[in-house]
């Protein structure tokens, strides 16, 4: 018989076990990898197919000769327009919608059904928002096709995004603030607005951040409520449109150039992704920052 | 204990002062506390509203003769601009939105849990922060973008590989539908990893188990709602993805045989062809019942994800 094996020597068994621990990380790891490197793969590449065009000018300039040279300015800012306008309908009423479900409603099957109805509505198709947004917006409330209808499709569809980031930060202010601020005597609005909300106001504004991009990158609904193929603005005119205007978007406009035109400079198509992607994740690494640092300086 | 330190009150107490609070103030508030109530319910309103109105514009065809629901639903007959035999089959939009959808899936699961795993499990907590901020990123990426990329580095990629003569197939939806997806799978595959009590973990190392036995026999068991919900909200994604797959998968309105052969999704096909249908005529109503249809399908995916995510929690 051979003597036991002491706890310091390793065992044959544990050998074994600690390499099939290293082999499970590598794998798993490797899959994690795999989800990555395509990522980093493909924005690089469409970085250096953009790179002739990738120039300030390109994006004060109008598009040219029926969309295959110029620049994307209506575009842009037909998506500044968009995107600002939802936010004026969605962030009031996401954030409201927030503090009822988490300051006022009780856990009962009506409340239930509220909870269900924002995992719904988030889930519902781009596609079906256009729908909506055709049918309610666009022909019953006669707004038309115009920036108006687009962008109170855009706000219905990013208000889970909302409602979600905002219920969040409501939640993680501990309840014993408010309980202190109720046994001074305060009301329960009175609560929120002077307790809860300062608290949180870090966390809501991240998430309104979210929304901005959500809504800039937005294709399918905008597409049939008021954006446009082609509109002629003036290069580098900040408000070339009224709110009944249709305008056009860069995220349909991307689609536009890569599908619908013909012959259009190789180079100009690659620059619109970019300068959609780019502002995206430059919009979404302000909000990840933002919400990094007010973290780092929470006292509680 | 010490008590806690109490600070002087400086201000007259605020009982007194609630007590002086004009009408105005208190009123003020009870119409705001509805305001609040009504933005609170505002999500039941829009989805509701959101079924009526797609249901409403969709219903007159429901009583046309022309029209039957069977051939709708069974038939891969879709003619809607022909003069003579116009017929209204979406079979084969239903096929390609199964097909882009399956193989996405079949790549983005393994996939997406491996990662999900990877993250809860064995990655040390700074990884774990930086990989999380680049898979917030990778969700954050517009559809468009994602159709671009299809269209043009996926498309030569597989002509180049597979020999295909169209490089906008299912092959290629598919690809760019799991890495669209895949962030969701992991976020809500780690959440539920994450559910799992340490005291599971600990029981099982106590045991002698080695870290890959502990994933396989005790992790995922144990997680099983939540990974199947995050399944099933991927599902709902790349059922309800429009604009990747209008630009990835190519505009073949009929059922694949390969999958290297081009489709058209149920989203692709509305977004394709309700810029040319005429509003009221009966190819606008019917791509308006397709509506219906693709609300119905995330509905219920939806409702059931959301069930096994309850489940957890109750636990």
């Amino acid at each position: 018989m051979t003597a036991p094996a002491s706890n310091f020597t390793e065992t044959a068994r544990g050998r074994r076990k600690r390499r099939q621990e290293v082999i499970a990380k590598w794998i798993f790891g490797s899959m994690a990898a795999a989800m990555i490197v395509p990522l980093l793969l493909i924005v690089g590449y469409l970085i250096v197919r953009a790179a002739p065009s990738l120039k300030l000018e390109f994006l004060l300039d109008i598009p040219r000769k029926g969309m295959t040279a110029g620049g994307i300015w209506p575009a842009f800012i037909g998506t500044i327009y968009l995107v600002f306008l939802s936010l004026a309908f969605s962030a009031p009423v996401g954030i409201l919608a927030a503090v009822y479900l988490n300051e006022y409603a009780k856990d009962n099957w009506f409340n239930r059904l509220i909870n269900l109805a924002v995992i719904n509505l988030a889930g519902v198709p781009s596609i079906v928002h256009a729908l909506f947004g055709l049918g309610a917006f666009v022909y019953a409330a006669r707004f038309g096709y115009s920036i108006i209808s687009a962008s109170l499709t855009l706000a219905i569809m990013t208000l889970p995004v909302i409602i979600a980031s905002t219920r969040e930060s409501l939640a993680s202010v501990p309840r014993s603030f408010r309980e202190a601020c109720w046994n001074v005597g305060a009301t329960r609005w009175q609560t929120i607005r002077a307790v809860v909300l300062p608290n949180s106001i870090s966390g809501i504004l991240t998430g309104v951040i979210l929304q901005v991009s959500r809504a800039a990158g937005e294709t399918a609904p905008v597409m049939f409520t008021g954006a446009v193929f082609f509109k002629a603005v003036q290069r580098g005119d900040l408000l070339p449109y009224a709110l009944t205007d249709q305008c056009m978007a860069l995220s349909m406009h991307l689609y536009t150039l890569s599908t619908q035109v013909p012959g259009v400079q190789e180079s100009i198509p690659y620059a619109t992704a970019v300068v959609l992607l780019g502002s995206v994740l430059l919009v979404n690494t302000a909000a990840i920052t933002l919400r990094a640092y007010l973290r780092s300086r929470k006292k509680w | 204990m010490n008590p806690p330190e109490v600070e002087p009150p400086s201000a007259p107490p605020l009982l007194v002062r609630a007590a002086r609070r004009s009408l105005l103030a208190r009123y003020g508030e009870k119409v705001f506390e509805w305001i609040i109530r009504l933005c609170g319910i505002s999500a039941i309103i829009f989805v509701l509203g959101i079924f009526a109105f797609v249901f409403k514009e969709a219903l007159p065809i429901l009583y046309n003769d022309d029209f039957s629901l069977t051939q709708f639903l069974f038939s891969d007959k879709w003619y809607p601009t022909s003069e003579l035999n116009k017929r209204y089959g979406v079979l084969a939009m239903i096929a390609g939105t199964a097909s882009v959808t399956v193989l996405a899936m079949v790549l983005a699961v393994p996939f997406g849990l491996g990662a999900a795993i990877f993250l809860s499990e064995f990655c040390k907590p700074k990884t774990r922060e930086t990989l999380k901020i680049v898979i917030e990123l990778l969700a954050a990426i517009p559809s468009v973008v994602w159709g671009f990329i299809g269209l043009t580095v996926m498309s030569k990629l597989i002509v180049t590989y597979t020999g295909a003569p169209v490089g906008v197939n299912i092959l290629n939806g598919g690809v760019i539908l799991a890495l669209m997806s895949v962030p969701i799978i992991v976020s809500i595959g780690e959440d539920a990893l994450k559910a799992v009590p340490d005291s599971y973990r600990e029981a099982a190392i106590a045991m002698g188990v080695t870290r890959w036995q502990l994933v396989y026999r005790v992790l995922l068991p144990a997680a099983k709602n939540g990974l199947l919900a995050a399944v099933l909200l991927g599902v709902g994604r790349g059922v309800g993805e429009t604009m990747a797959v209008l630009m990835a998968t190519g505009h073949a309105v009929h059922i694949p045989g390969s999958i290297l052969d081009s489709v058209r999704t149920l989203t692709a096909n509305i977004a394709a062809e309700l810029g040319e249908a005429p509003a009221g005529s009966d190819h606008y109503r019917v791509l308006f019942l397709t509506g219906v249809l693709l609300f119905t399908i995330t509905f219920v995916v939806n409702l059931l994800a959301d069930a096994f995510v309850r489940g957890i929690r109750k636990k």
